[in-house]
């Protein structure tokens, strides 16, 4: 697998089609994102999976935007998974990346980091390595639609309550690119005291997820207190679909739910 | 255009959490936590994921001060080791060791707070050292 991956990235630059590629690299004993710029020099390149299947995953895109901001007119390369995928498809939406700028190096997820995941879309649309498998709906959402109102309020807030507030959640999203953030506005949130709001600051970042999580389970890897925010984000993900017909990162520039309800009403 | 990610440790407490500071030409500009070290697994802290900001703050102390006249003032290291050498010894004639406390740091590494529980009790005669981590 990781051949042909080496494979397609060699390509890129000896070519000169792009000028790096963000990928991930074993060093230091350590996997890590790593930007290759060297046709020669991909020993280290690696697909994220350390001791099982894609648990050394970064955020790449995020990666990628800190890099373009400053260098807007060079193409880079990313790996990207199912999810990355749907991440670009999104950021290139909302004028983050540009699509022009970006040559995407797939690879498909297997069954076992599918499952773990609960991915809908285990794979990218075009992808170099790894075989296309069953993607799948989520146990862990069904699991808590089964509990009453109650039950699930109940379950909720006990996640909540070990929450730490690192802020580990927002700093790893690759969908949360806004230079002035809600979960800093004094507002909403008491800023610089802890324990936070509960449930208004778990609840005030799912409500952002609302058209932009494209469920890359990262915030849920990194939380220190291990709240299952992917399972809530998924939960928020499958009522924006059932009541506006929308995921995000499943079609490229299509409008988001937010940019629904700004039209003006028919009744003025 | 230079690019990097640099695995290190966490400065802020005796942890020892692991992760990379992006550096893009020659400014570091985010932290990102590793996922494959045995002691963080991906996780940081509030203040291992801020720890980019304060490399580059110009209000960081690059220099020893020596208060002249009621004012800070920048000085030598060898200056400054003489001011404090001085002030300790008369210090500790004038009341004694145990008029003497260190305040030692968890930003430092295990030798380096080994070193200076040693000069407080080899050197200074005092068993009054503390840390800044017992907050």
């Amino acid at each position: 697998m990781i051949e042909k991956v080496r494979e397609r990235v060699r390509d890129l630059l000896s070519s000169g089609e792009v000028k790096g590629f963000l990928g991930l690299s074993n060093k230091y004993g350590n996997t890590g994102p790593h930007l290759f710029c060297d046709a020669e020099d991909l020993d280290g390149l690696v697909i994220g999976d350390w001791k099982g299947p894609g648990d050394a995953r970064y955020t790449l895109n995020k990666q990628l935007i800190h890099i373009v901001r400053k260098y807007p007119d060079d193409v880079f390369g990313v790996l990207v998974r199912g999810c990355d995928d749907r991440g670009l498809k999104v950021l290139y939406t909302w004028n983050q990346l540009n699509p022009e700028k970006v040559i995407p190096v797939g690879i498909a997820c297997s069954q076992d980091l599918a499952d773990a995941c609960e991915c809908r879309k285990p794979y990218p649309d075009d992808f170099v390595a790894g075989e296309k498998v069953e993607g799948r709906a989520s146990d862990s959402v069904a699991r808590l639609d089964a509990l009453d109102v109650a039950g699930r309020f109940e379950a909720w807030l006990k996640e909540f309550s070990k929450c730490i507030k690192c802020y580990g959640c927002r700093d790893v999203c690759p969908m949360c690119f806004c230079k002035e953030c809600t979960l800093e506005d004094d507002r909403l949130v008491n800023n610089g005291v802890i324990p936070p709001e509960i449930p208004v600051f778990h609840l005030t970042r799912a409500v952002h997820m609302v058209g932009r999580c494209i469920d890359c389970g990262l915030c849920n890897e990194v939380c220190p207190a291990d709240i299952p925010l992917r399972t809530l984000y998924k939960k928020v993900a499958d009522i924006v679909d059932e009541e506006f017909q929308y995921r995000p990162g499943q079609e490229l520039y299509a409008k988001s739910p937010l940019n629904i309800l700004m039209q003006p009403s028919s009744t003025g | 255009m230079d690019y990097r990610t640099v695995l290190t440790t966490c400065t802020y407490c005796g942890c020892g959490c692991n992760f990379y500071l992006e550096v893009l030409d020659g400014q570091v500009i985010d932290t990102i936590p590793c996922k494959t070290h045995p002691v963080n697994e991906g996780k940081l802290c509030i203040k291992g994921w801020n720890v980019h900001e304060f490399i580059q703050s110009p209000k960081r102390l690059k220099r020893p001060l020596i208060r002249r006249d009621g004012v800070l003032t920048e000085a030598t290291w060898d200056e400054a080791l003489d001011y404090t050498v001085s002030g300790l010894k008369a210090i500790k004639d004038a009341h004694g060791s145990d008029s003497i406390a260190f305040l030692t740091s968890a930003k430092v590494t295990n030798e380096e707070n080994y070193l200076l529980q040693k000069f407080a009790r080899a050197a200074v005669g005092t068993n009054s050292v503390d840390h800044c981590a017992r907050l």
